[in-house]
């Protein structure tokens, strides 16, 4: 895989960068993530690949603004991520999602104009454009008028990345996207992935398929709990890599119970 | 017949109480749509039986008033409910566990405290309801909760559906999750207590559910569900104010009775998610 995505953004014609440096998490008391510095720029799809309880979880939800943090910064485009951002947005495990709430397809979607049309302002026709072509990019047009759970797990998948389309965002954080999908749906989303990246935008999404890693992302984030290595896919994905994410863990897990 | 079946509506308090249970029925109806997606019916269970030591208190300190017993509820829930929040931060307690313990402190703290000041009977009433003994003053101060109460969360929808829907995702795209949780709890606090003279504590919960859970087993539409349940609620309560009469059983009871039984029959024939008629399995 080339790395293009370090040049510039071919969406927007700039060179994009997310910066984590030094982050540091806690979650009642405990370090859930500490010592995490990368760097990466639009164009680029990245894994977090880690064992359970590594804190990929917890990475993007502090990217996304929804955890303090407390020690360490976040960059994106040179301006500090603190809260929420419209450019970010996060997308999160399909079996976290309550399905059955009564919301369609479009329904859903519309939730990423939501910046833009705030409380109770109708949505204007810019809107309305925006969240058709967000449906119509991930291909739901006809599916738009659904309610959410009469959908398959890539349909359900892409709703909301369609969201994040209508939302006009520029990072896109998915919690193990790939989690539960059958094959056909699996390269599909992969596709897809690479179509938005090629587009200029960010995709980091956790990841635990090790056969489809290659396949699928340009750049590896090694986490457990710190980041053991960041680059693309050659230099990290690598047997030494790996053994120093999964075997840093069962290390860790022995000592706690010492 | 017919004379026998319009003979209750010549008696102003009859009408009252008609007037009454529309408009409790109608707020109530909308409002339990919040609690149903929210899936947070026993916890809002709990806060409508910590109104009652609020209102015992009330009537002890200032006297039985529209206000005494507003103000006095609102404080009783709202110290309970921040209450439990407060002992399952501070201790290893989860906070449904530090709920029950303090609300039903408090109800048997209430009874008490009621059964000294007061009658048995009015007692009575504030349990499981007296709609035949309300005043005019009672009905415009419902009129009025219920239009505050149904303009907040109408004015709040978008950003309330988002935040039951998935807080997480709601909070990456700037809605203030939190502060819309707790008012949210507020006005359905007093939601309660605007349906308190007429089902009594014991009973506001069903008012408060039933109806957008009924409607829930109906239809996946978001809009449905609301004024679907609005009008069920406010439909099901006039209806069980007029059996109440015909065949002379208590109202606050026929109340929560009658949209026991609909929910009942949607759970059964439901076309779409009754029992009786399972919907073909979700696609993969």
């Amino acid at each position: 895989m080339t790395h293009s995505s370090h040049d510039t953004c071919a969406h927007c014609g700039h060179h994009h960068e997310l910066r984590v440096e030094d982050l540091l998490v806690c979650y009642r008391e405990v370090n859930a993530l500490q010592n995490v510095s990368f760097a990466t720029s639009c164009g680029a799809c990245v894994a977090l690949i880690g064992p359970n309880g590594a804190g990929k979880s917890t990475l993007l939800k502090a990217i996304a603004g929804l955890l303090p943090i407390a020690a360490g910064r976040i960059w994106w485009r040179g301006t500090k991520v603190a809260k929420w951002s419209r450019e970010i947005a996060y997308l999160p495990q399909r079996e976290n999602v309550d399905w059955q709430f009564p919301i369609t397809v479009r329904g859903v979607v519309r939730m990423g104009r939501y910046p833009q049309a705030g409380w109770w302002r109708p949505f204007s026709p810019a809107d309305e454009t925006a969240i058709d072509r967000a449906i119509g990019l991930m291909g739901l047009a006809d599916l738009a008028d659904r309610q959410i759970s009469h959908l398959s797990g890539g349909q359900q998948q892409r709703v909301f990345l369609a969201r994040a389309l209508a939302q006009e965002a520029h990072v896109l954080l998915l919690d193990e996207p790939f989690t539960g999908l059958d094959r056909n749906s699996k390269s599909a989303l992969a596709t897809t992935l690479r179509h938005l990246t090629e587009e200029g935008r960010l995709v980091i999404a956790s990841h635990h398929d090790m056969e489809t890693v290659r396949d699928i992302y340009d750049e590896v984030l090694l986490l457990n709990r710190h980041a053991i290595a960041f680059g693309p896919v050659a230099d990290v994905f690598t047997e030494a890599g790996l053994s120093a994410t999964f075997g840093a863990m069962a290390a860790a897990a022995g000592k706690e119970v010492a | 017949m017919i004379a026998w079946l319009l003979e209750p509506l010549q008696h102003p308090f009859n009408q009252r109480a008609l007037v009454a249970a529309l408009l409790i029925g109608l707020t109530n109806g909308y409002a339990s749509a919040f609690v149903v997606l929210r899936k947070s019916a026993l916890k809002v269970g709990s806060l409508s039986h910590a109104l009652l030591p609020g209102i015992a208190v009330a009537i002890l300190v200032a006297g039985l008033n529209d206000w005494s017993v507003f103000l006095g509820s609102l404080v009783a829930a709202l110290l309970i409910g921040l209450g439990s929040l407060a002992v399952s931060r501070g201790s290893r307690l989860d906070q449904d566990s530090a709920l029950a313990i303090l609300y039903t402190a408090a109800f048997s703290g209430g009874i008490i405290l009621l059964r000294r000041i007061g009658v048995a009977q009015e007692m009575e009433g504030w349990l499981f309801g007296n709609i035949m003994g309300l005043r005019d003053s009672d009905l415009w101060s419902n009129f009025w909760i219920s239009c505050g109460a149904l303009g907040v969360l109408t004015a709040l929808h978008r950003p309330l559906l988002m935040t039951l829907f998935d807080a997480e995702v709601a909070a990456t795209l700037g809605v203030p999750v939190r502060a819309l949780n707790y008012l949210l709890l507020a006005v359905l606090i007093v939601v309660l207590i605007s349906s308190l003279q007429a089902v009594g504590c014991m009973l506001a919960l069903g008012l408060l559910v039933t109806p957008a859970a009924t409607v829930y087993l109906l239809t996946d539409s978001t809009n449905a569900l609301f004024w679907g349940g609005s009008l069920l609620g406010g439909l099901a309560s006039v209806f069980a104010v007029l059996a109440g009469w015909w065949l002379n059983i208590e109202q606050g009871p026929a109340i929560v009775l009658v949209l026991g039984i609909v929910f009942l029959l949607a759970f059964l024939f439901s076309p779409k998610y009754g029992l009786l008629r399972r919907p073909p399995a979700p696609q993969r």
